[in-house]
C-alpha cells in the first residue's frame, strides 16, 4: 500500500509499504477514505519530536471503512464507516473510566521509555514517535486500529467524510481547549494561533458561552477565516505589543481565558523569541514558549490558561512569578477525544457546525509530501490539507 | 513479605573465622571492662564491657548491623535447610503497580500459575504439578533452557502468595506477591518482591542476561504487561506493523514479527526483554 513515511528532518515521502495486519484481538483494519495533515505533524517534519525512526508512517487524523476486525472487536463489522480518535485508549483502565482517554494506562507499548522522560506514560498516539508507542499512522491506504471496539465512532450517512474527519482530532481538540478555559457567560477568550485547532477553539468558545473571542495570528488568511467563519475579533501580532493590545481591548482587565493553540514552535520577533530560536538551534531548549509567556502575561488575574498546542520537552524563562502572582489556572494535555466523539457528532448532525469550513487544500495521498510543504509554508493561503487515498 | 523481611535480619553476613575472632575479642574486652568497672567504678570500663558484649553477640549470631548497612558480607554462601536466599547475594527487586480490578480477580489470575508466561516474557511454560508445586521452563536469550521446580510456601487467598525454589536449585530464589485494596476503590495494589541468588559461571551469566542491567525495569515491564492483560485484555504492541523502513535489519524484524510464531528480540527501545520467575532452580541446558 501507499503511505507517507518520515525519514528525517524535512524529509517525508510517499512509499510503498506492507499492508497492516491484525496483531491483537481488539484490533481492526481500516481502509482509509480521508485523512489530513495536522499542525502537530509539522513538529515531526521539523524534527522537534524525539524518538522518531526512519520509515515511521505519519498521520493521526483519519477515517475510513472497516475492512477486518479482530476476535474481540465484535461490535464492528466489515463496511462500517468510522472515524478514529488520534489518542489510542483501552477504555477500561482507571483513566479511561474517568474520561481521560489521552492518559490511558494500557495503550503505549513503550510506556517505560515514556516514564523515563515524563514520570508516567500517557496514551499511545497514531504516527507520533516511539515515545508514544511507535504506532503506524493514518496517512496511508490502510491503518491498523488498536482497541478498535472502543475507538471507532460510526458515522451516519447524513454526515460526509469531510464533515466527520475532524472528529479524529482538531474539532475535539479545539472544543476541549475552550472547555478547559472554564468559560462563564460573558467571558472574553483570547486565542493564540488561528490554525485549524484555533479555528475550532473560536467556535467552541462561543458554543460554551463566551461573549467575545479575540484571535491572534499574523497570517492574513487565517485571521480572515477567524473573522468570517468564527466571528472573532482579530489581532495581528506583527502590528505591535499583543499584551498591550489585549489589555486595551478588554478595558484594562485582560482576557478571562487564554488559549495557546500554537505550542512548541511559536514564531515571534520579540527579544525572548529570538532567544528561544537561538537556544533551540543549539539544543539547549527543545520548545519555544513565546506564546506561553505572552499568554501568562496577558491573562487576567485569576484567569485560566488552556494549552492544546503541543509541547514535548523543556522550556526556558517560564514566567512563573507572573502566573503565581495572578493566581492563574493551567489546563493542558492531549485531547480526550473519545468522550467528545458522540456529543460533537450530534452537533454536526444537527448542523450546528460544519467542520469542513477549515479545509483549503485537497490532495491525493500520492501528493502528500508536496502537501506537507504547502501546509508548512502556508503557500497560497493553505490552512488545512486533506488527503484522499 | 514478612518472610522476606525476616530473612533480612537473620542471615549471617560474617565469615566463620571472623565470628570466632569476634567472640574471643569480645570476651577479652568484656572481662577487662567488667574488671575495670568493678575496681574503679569507672564508666569507661562499663562501656568497654558493653562493647565486648556486642562483639560476642556479633560473633555468636554471625550477623553484623554495620556490615549490613555497608553492604559488606564476609560469610560463605551456604543455605541451610530452613533458608532460601542468603541476604545480599544476587538480585533483589521490589516493585508495585495498581491494577483496575478487584483483589479477587488479580489474585485468581496470578494463582493460576500457568497464566504467568503470558506476562513473563522468558518463562516458556509453567506446569502445575499439584496444589503447591509447579515445574518451570525458562528460555534464555540465546535459546538455552532452564528448568526447575518451585513450591508455594505461603498462601493467603486474595492477599498473599509466597514461593521458593526447591532444594537443589542452581539458582536459588524466592519471592512473594501481595494484593492490597488501592485507596478509594481504585483497584488493587500489587507488590512483587523477588530475590535471586546469582551463582558464578554460565548460569550466573545467563541470569544476568535475562535481567539486563536494570532488574527493576525488567520487573516493571512484566508488571505493566500483567496490568495490560487484566485491564485491557491484551498487551499493546506496535511490532509487526507496517513501516517504510528500508534497512535490512528492520525488514528482518518486520518479517519475523509478522510471522507471529517467533518472538522478536529487537534491540530497540521498543522491546523490553523480560525475566524473572518465581523460582529458578535446576538448570543445565537441554
Amino acid at each position: 500500500m501507499k503511505a507517507l513515511c518520515w525519514y528525517g528532518k524535512n524529509d517525508v515521502r510517499v512509499e510503498t509499504v506492507p499492508e497492516p495486519k491484525i496483531l491483537n484481538p481488539r484490533d481492526a483494519i481500516i481502509k482509509t477514505t480521508l485523512t489530513a495533515i495536522c499542525g502537530s505533524d509539522l513538529h515531526l517534519l521539523h524534527g522537534c519530536i524525539p524518538s522518531m525512526k526512519q520509515g515511521d508512517i505519519l498521520g493521526h487524523e483519519f477515517m475510513g471503512e472497516v475492512l477486518e476486525v479482530g476476535t474481540e472487536a465484535a461490535n464492528l463489522k466489515k463496511g462500517d464507516r468510522v472515524v478514529v480518535p488520534f489518542t489510542i485508549a483501552c477504555g477500561r483502565c482507571w483513566f479511561c473510566q474517568q474520561g481521560l482517554t489521552s492518559l490511558c494506562d494500557n495503550s503505549n507499548p513503550n510506556a517505560l521509555a515514556a516514564e523515563k522522560l515524563y514520570g508516567y506514560s500517557a496514551s499511545g498516539l497514531f504516527g507520533y514517535s516511539h515515545i508514544f508507542g511507535g504506532y503506524a499512522g493514518g496517512q496511508a491506504q490502510y491503518v491498523r486500529v488498536p482497541f478498535a471496539d472502543t475507538a471507532c465512532q460510526k458515522i451516519p450517512d447524513s454526515v460526509s467524510d469531510e464533515q466527520a474527519l475532524f472528529l479524529s482530532d482538531i474539532f475535539p481538540t479545539g472544543y476541549m481547549a475552550a472547555e478547559n478555559c472554564n468559560i462563564h457567560p460573558g467571558d472574553t477568550i483570547a486565542i493564540w494561533g488561528c490554525g485549524p485547532v484555533g479555528q475550532f477553539a473560536i467556535k467552541s468558545a462561543f458554543m460554551l458561552g463566551a461573549e467575545r473571542v479575540i484571535a491572534i495570528d499574523d497570517i492574513p488568511e487565517r485571521l480572515e477565516l477567524a473573522k468570517t467563519q468564527g466571528k472573532a475579533e482579530t489581532l495581528n501580532f506583527g502590528n505591535g505589543d499583543v499584551v498591550d493590545k489585549l489589555k486595551e481591548l478588554t478595558g484594562g482587565r485582560g482576557p478571562d481565558g487564554c488559549i495557546d493553540a500554537v505550542g512548541m514552535e511559536a514564531h515571534g520577533t520579540s527579544v525572548d523569541s529570538l532567544y528561544d530560536y537561538a537556544k533551540q538551534a543549539v539544543r539547549l531548549e527543545t520548545d519555544r514558549p513565546h506564546v506561553l509567556r505572552q499568554a501568562i502575561q496577558a491573562c487576567r488575574k485569576g484567569g485560566t490558561l488552556s494549552v492544546p498546542g503541543v509541547y514535548g520537552g523543556m522550556i526556558d524563562k517560564f514566567p512563573i512569578g507572573a502566573a503565581f502572582s495572578k493566581g492563574l489556572t493551567f489546563r493542558m494535555g492531549q485531547t480526550n477525544v473519545h468522550r467528545y466523539l458522540k456529543p460533537l457528532l450530534d452537533r454536526i448532525e444537527k448542523q450546528e457546525i460544519d467542520p469542513s469550513f477549515v479545509i483549503t487544500d485537497r490532495y491525493g495521498l500520492d501528493c502528500a509530501a508536496e502537501a506537507y510543504k504547502t501546509f508548512d509554508k502556508h503557500e497560497h493561503g493553505c490552512i488545512k490539507v486533506v488527503l484522499r487515498p | 513479605m514478612e518472610m522476606v523481611q525476616r530473612r533480612h535480619h537473620n542471615v549471617p553476613n560474617i565469615h566463620q573465622a571472623e565470628r570466632i575472632g569476634s567472640i574471643i575479642a569480645g570476651s577479652s574486652l568484656a572481662i577487662y571492662g567488667i574488671r575495670q568497672a568493678l575496681k574503679y567504678h569507672s564508666i569507661p570500663g562499663a562501656g568497654l564491657a558493653l562493647a565486648g558484649a556486642a562483639l560476642i553477640k556479633r560473633g555468636a549470631s554471625g550477623y553484623c548491623d554495620l556490615y549490613r548497612a555497608l553492604g559488606v558480607k564476609t560469610a560463605d554462601h551456604t543455605t541451610g535447610p530452613n533458608t532460601t536466599i542468603p541476604y545480599q547475594q544476587g538480585i533483589r527487586v521490589d516493585r508495585s503497580i495498581t491494577i483496575n480490578a478487584t483483589r479477587e480477580q488479580v489474585y485468581a489470575f496470578w494463582r493460576d500459575l500457568e497464566n504467568l508466561p503470558r506476562f513473563m516474557e522468558h518463562v516458556h511454560c509453567v506446569k502445575q504439578k499439584d496444589a503447591k508445586q509447579s515445574h518451570w521452563i525458562i528460555e534464555g536469550p540465546a535459546g538455552q533452557k532452564l528448568e526447575w521446580d518451585a513450591e508455594i510456601i505461603n498462601e493467603i487467598p486474595n492477599e498473599l502468595l509466597a514461593w521458593r525454589s526447591l532444594p537443589g536449585a542452581l539458582v536459588d530464589n524466592a519471592g512473594s506477591v501481595r494484593f492490597e485494596h488501592a485507596t478509594a476503590g481504585r483497584g488493587t495494589k500489587v507488590t512483587v518482591s523477588l530475590q535471586y541468588d546469582a551463582p558464578a559461571g554460565q548460569v550466573g551469566v545467563m541470569l544476568a542476561k535475562l535481567f539486563g542491567k536494570d532488574p527493576e525495569r525488567e520487573v516493571d515491564a512484566e508488571m505493566h504487561r500483567l496490568k495490560n492483560i487484566i485491564e485491557a485484555g491484551e498487551i499493546p504492541t506496535s511490532k509487526g506493523q507496517s513501516t517504510g523502513r528500508t534497512d535490512e535489519h528492520s525488514r528482518q524484524v518486520q518479517k519475523s514479527a509478522t510471522k507471529q510464531t517467533e518472538k522478536v528480540h529487537d534491540a530497540s527501545e521498543a522491546s523490553f526483554p523480560a525475566s524473572d520467575a518465581p523460582s529458578y532452580s535446576h538448570i543445565n541446558g537441554r
